[in-house]
Parts: structure tokens; C-alpha cells; sequence
């Protein structure tokens, strides 16, 4: 299809608008690129021994592991609750996708930093194992903060399949509901709902304040402490928590991705 | 292969009725089309019975078995929907094969049979697209295929060709009533064109405001509708308030002009009837000097190929004829015309209310 459309000359203001947008993304990018490969000792360019530091110390891996780990947690918690709970939305109860599409939008509304002290509060008195630890206390939290980037990936994702039919279709030729929610459903919001664990990943790699207030130590309160105590190390971390971040979303979409997906054409 | 059996079949949505007390009996094997507007609650009969939606009252019964509570998955029901229903991420053949592989089928059969059954359809060279890459004929005929993969006990068609264009839903509908002939399957088919479910079906079900207003054989239908919705649904149909002679058996009295209609002779004279001409026995003749009979003038002419549909006024009433194209070109608009039909070709109706529009289609 691309092939058919004739190829257009980009016009010559568009190409400036195309710098200046790149620009201001990859200026403090490169930024950062030059300052990290300054001498820790003398400030002197240019060499690698800053991401030698970074990589070389055992709390870096231990703390990425961390958040990573938490990342993945949040996001099979998020879709394993919210693709059922979207279904049946979509199929049941089409008068409640506003009033979900309202609580999605709370989590932006409360601050992170009011959100702590009340999970803080909630949680009191579970068990250790979850209390104390940031792969049950955290995640529980990011799945708060991650809700309204996959409802809403989600409910795009739903709203472009013909979920009645397909649903009733699927019955006919015997389907339980599972089998239908499974081997129909899922391959066809499949790109939905990879498009929503990008966005979770992003957050649970960044967020700073909840894990900072519950005292844990994730990955950004590594970067944070280094960034107060090293200067030029801290710029050598963030661009390997850049790199990582993206590793780690081509690594999802390559887990997701299809024999054969006919996403787009195929999802009316 | 089941037969089915609808039992006083009623279901409300709040204060909205959509099916008021349906009764129907289809034997196995059996062909039947439900016929009408949108909103007369064919669709609903069907979803009930297919099993996605449960009666407010009534009983619905597939060979004898009561089936009103069981599940859609357990009913052994194949259906196609209007809507493009296959599995976007599924080839025709998986689609085909999706029944089967609910039912545990082992792959080696599953393929076999979805191979046999796309051949069925046409389209065998097809088992491995995409449904994307089908046209919406093509995949019409696959959804046909994967209903019929599960050797369902009754096949559900929900106006599938509505979708499509004029030609291909001929060429379809001819496919299917083929294919459902061959396979001796019980099949009830909803549409809203009638033509369609003349020319397919063993039966048709009238239906208007969720009840049977007629059920019958097509010819029966067409030719002998029992109320004036029906007259006024199936086919095009000159229907003229009248009122049965008073003085002449086997005639009635409209417009102040006497006409000859057979059914009269029995009726009570004084009744008011709605008299039912089929536009093609209608004859139509320049009008001399000397006729008394019914005459008009002539309105317009709408050329429909093998006829001429010719509108004439008639006093307060309009009639409609099909004639030849010979004939209409020697009547030309604004002349005088004669009309004529055999008197045993009309039917009446006994007009208990005034008549309101029926629409003719959505």
C-alpha cells in the first residue's frame, strides 16, 4: 500500500520543523553523551571510564533488576485486571465506560505524593512480604499509576474490533468464555494492549517519588543518588537508563509480536 | 437435522415490545425466512433463538428439546451474522477450523474438513488469506463455511447479504439456498428484502411489531396475502378502499365506479374492503369515448427493463400497472387511460381500521 502512494517532496518549511523537533530532543541528549565522557578526576574528554564506574557497581544491576522486575510485575497485574474488566465493559456494560474512563483519569489528579501517604496508610498491617517489599508494596501502587494508560490503550483497542460479533460468533461455534476472551479477543487488541505495557514499563523504569517516600531502592533512586554524589557518572547512568528503557520495549515487542499480525487492516 | 419449535415466544426491553407472542413451527429440513421492516423484531426471534438473548416469556424447543435456557456455546447452532464476523487474526481456514478446535478435533481432520467445506463455498483456493484480504462477498462465504464446520442442528442466517452489492447477493443467496438444499439443513434466514426470501425459501414469516402476520408458502404470500400489511410489504400492490356492491354480486363499488372482483360474491354487501391488484394484471387502454368503466390519467412511467411501471390517477385514487414498454409508449404521459383487470385475480381484505403507512423498508 505504501508502495502505491506516490512519494511526495517534503516541503522545505516542514524540513525546518522537522529540525527544530529533533533538535530539541536529541541537544541534551548529545549534552549528556559529551558530559559523560568526562574525567570523573580532571573533567577532561573524552573517556569511557564513567560508564566503567556505573557498570562495575553492583547496586546499578541490583536496582535495575529491581525495577525491572517491578515493571513486569505491573504490567501482567494490569492487563490480567483490566482486559476482562474492558471486555466485559465493551460487551455488558457500555453505559459504565465513562464513568471508568473518569476513575482512569484520577491517578493523574491525586499526586504521587498524596497517593504514598495514603497506600502507606491502606496497607498498614499486611504482611511483611508485602508491606516491606517493593515487589509487592510498589507494584501494588504502579498499578494504581499505571490504570489509565492501559484503560485507555485498551478501550482504543476494543473500540476498533467489533467485539459483539466477534464475541457472538465465537459462542456459536461453542466457545466458553474464556476460550473466546483468550484465542478471539486477545490476538485482535494484542497491539492495544503492548501499546499500554510500553507506557507502564516507561513509568515504572522512572517513577521517583512513591519508591523514594516508601524507601525503596529502585532503579531512579540509584540514578538519583549518583546524580548527587558523582557528577559526571550521573550523566553516563541516565544514558543507560535511557538505552535500557528501550531495550527493554523492543525486547516486549518482540515477545508480542505475531506470527503473522494483521493489525490495523485486519482489526476494523 | 432438528426442527424447532417457538412457543408463545414474548421479549420485552423495558417498555418496549419487541416480540409479542410468537408462534412457529419449523420442520426439520425446512427453509423459512423471517420477512419484514427493521424494528419488526426478525432479528430478535433469531438471537433468541441462537441463545444470546433469553425470552421474557415463551419456550423455544430444537427436536422436541427444551432449549430455552442452554447456553449460546452449548446449542449446536451455526450462524452467520450481517455484521463481517470473522476472526481478524485467524486465516479462512482457521476460522473455519474454530469450532472444530473447540470441539478437541484432532488437526489432521480439522484441516481435512475445513478444506472440504471451503471447497463447498467456492473457495478453496482461499484457506489461506486473511479475512482482510477477502472481499465482503468472500467472506460471507466463509462465515457460511465455519457455521457449517460444526454440523450445527439448525443454521442461523442473520440478513448475511445486506452487506453486499446487488449482484453478489443474488449469485450468494442462490449459493446458499444450493448448499442448504444439498445438506438437508434446518435453516431460518432473516431478511428485510423480500424478494430475497421469496425466492429462497420454503416458507416465509411475515412479521410487523413483533408478531407473525402471515406465515406461508412464497407463492402464498405474494399472491394471497391475509392482511394489508402484507399487501403492502411483499411486492408492490394496488390497494384501493372500496366497499363491497350493495345491488351486484361479485363487485365493488369505488370511486363511485363499479368494478368486477370475483371475491365479492359472499362478502356482505355494504362491507368496506380494501381491494389488492397485483400491477402486472393490470391492463391499461387509451380511453375512448365511449368506455363508462374506471379511467385515469397517466402520472408518470418508470422503466424497469423487462416492464414499464405506468402510474395513473384514477378520481382519488392511484394505480399502478406494469405493461409493456410498447404498450406505456402508446400512453403517454397525461392521457387518458382505461383500466382493467381480470375479475379473479384481485383479492379483498376486510378494512376493520384505517389503513396507515406500512413502510417500505428501513
Amino acid at each position: 500500500m505504501v508502495a502505491l502512494t506516490p512519494r511526495k517532496r517534503i516541503a522545505p518549511d516542514a524540513v525546518i520543523w522537522l529540525l527544530l523537533g529533533a533538535a530539541y530532543f536529541l541537544i541534551p541528549l548529545a549534552a549528556t553523551l559529551i558530559f559523560s565522557l568526562r574525567s570523573n578526576q580532571t573533567g577532561a574528554c573524552c573517556t569511557l571510564e564513567n560508564y566503567g564506574t556505573i557498570l562495575h557497581d553492583p547496586q546499578f544491576w541490583k536496582t535495575i533488576k529491581t525495577s525491572f522486575v517491578i515493571s513486569l510485575e505491573t504490567i501482567v497485574l494490569t492487563i490480567v485486571l483490566l482486559v476482562p474488566t474492558v471486555y466485559w465493559v465493551h460487551l455488558k456494560l457500555p453505559r459504565l465506560r465513562s464513568v471508568i474512563g473518569f476513575m482512569a483519569l484520577v491517578p493523574f489528579v491525586i499526586p504521587p505524593i498524596i497517593l504514598v501517604v495514603g497506600l502507606l496508610d491502606v496497607y498498614k498491617g499486611t504482611p511483611t512480604w508485602f508491606y516491606a517489599e517493593p515487589y509487592g508494596f510498589l507494584v501494588a501502587a504502579y498499578v494504581i499509576l499505571a490504570f489509565p494508560y492501559m484503560y485507555f490503550s485498551l478501550d482504543n483497542g476494543f473500540r476498533a474490533i467489533d467485539v459483539h460479533t466477534l464475541t457472538e460468533a465465537s459462542q456459536s461455534l461453542g466457545a466458553r468464555w474464556t476460550t473466546t476472551l483468550v484465542r478471539v479477543i486477545l490476538p485482535n487488541i494484542k497491539s492495544a494492549a503492548l501499546a499500554g505495557s510500553f507506557l507502564t514499563l516507561a513509568i515504572v523504569m522512572g517513577e521517583f517519588t512513591i519508591a523514594s517516600l516508601a524507601v525503596f531502592d529502585t532503579f531512579p533512586i540509584y540514578i538519583q543518588y549518583i546524580n548527587q554524589n558523582k557528577a559526571y557518572p550521573s550523566a553516563a547512568v541516565t544514558l543507560l537508563a535511557f538505552a535500557i528503557t528501550w531495550a527493554a520495549m523492543l525486547a516486549l515487542l518482540w515477545v508480542g509480536r505475531g506470527r503473522r499480525t494483521p493489525v490495523g487492516e485486519g482489526a476494523r | 437435522m432438528a426442527g424447532v419449535e417457538l412457543k408463545a415466544l414474548y421479549r420485552r426491553f423495558g417498555d418496549v415490545t419487541a416480540l409479542e407472542g410468537i408462534d412457529l413451527a419449523v420442520a426439520s429440513g425446512e427453509f423459512v425466512s423471517f420477512l419484514g421492516p427493521s424494528g419488526c423484531g426478525k432479528t430478535t426471534a433469531l438471537r433468541l433463538i441462537a441463545g444470546f438473548d433469553r425470552p421474557t416469556s415463551g419456550r423455544i424447543e430444537i427436536d422436541g428439546k427444551d432449549v430455552t435456557r442452554i447456553p449460546p456455546n452449548k446449542r449446536d447452532i451455526g450462524m452467520v451474522f450481517q455484521a463481517y464476523s470473522l476472526f481478524p487474526n485467524m486465516t479462512a481456514a482457521r476460522n473455519v477450523e474454530f469450532g472444530l478446535r473447540v470441539r478437541k478435533q484432532g488437526r489432521g481432520d480439522r484441516r481435512s474438513r475445513s478444506l472440504e467445506l471451503l471447497e463447498l463455498v467456492g473457495l478453496g483456493d482461499a484457506a489461506d488469506r486473511y479475512p482482510h484480504q477477502l472481499s465482503g462477498g468472500m467472506q460471507q462465504r466463509v462465515a457460511l463455511a465455519r457455521a457449517l464446520a460444526i454440523e450445527p442442528r439448525l443454521l442461523l442466517l442473520d440478513e448475511p447479504l445486506s452487506a453486499l452489492d446487488a449482484k453478489v447477493r443474488v449469485q450468494l443467496r442462490e449459493e446458499i439456498r444450493r448448499i442448504q438444499t444439498r445438506l438437508g439443513i434446518t435453516t431460518i434466514y432473516v431478511t428485510h428484502d423480500q424478494e430475497e426470501a421469496l425466492s429462497i425459501s420454503d416458507r416465509v414469516a411475515v412479521l410487523s411489531k413483533g408478531r407473525i402476520e402471515q406465515i406461508g408458502e412464497p407463492a402464498e404470500i405474494y399472491g394471497a396475502p391475509a392482511t394489508p400489511f402484507v399487501a403492502q410489504f411483499v411486492g408492490t400492490m394496488n390497494r384501493i378502499e372500496s366497499t363491497v356492491s350493495r345491488d351486484t354480486p361479485g363487485a365493488v363499488d369505488s370511486n363511485g365506479v363499479r368494478l368486477g372482483v370475483a371475491a365479492a360474491s359472499g362478502r356482505r354487501p355494504g362491507e368496506r374492503v380494501l381491494l389488492l391488484v397485483r400491477p402486472e394484471t393490470v391492463e391499461l387502454q387509451a380511453a375512448g369515448a365511449e368506455n363508462g368503466g374506471l379511467t385515469g390519467e397517466v402520472l408518470t412511467h418508470t422503466f424497469l427493463g423487462s416492464v414499464t411501471r405506468v402510474r395513473v390517477q384514477a378520481g382519488e385514487s392511484e394505480w399502478t400497472a406494469d405493461v409493456s414498454g410498447e404498450r406505456a409508449a402508446a400512453l403517454p404521459v397525461g392521457s387518458r387511460v382505461a383500466i382493467r383487470f381480470p375479475a379473479d385475480t384481485a383479492k379483498l381484505l376486510t378494512l376493520a381500521e384505517p389503513l396507515e403507512d406500512v413502510p417500505d423498508d428501513q
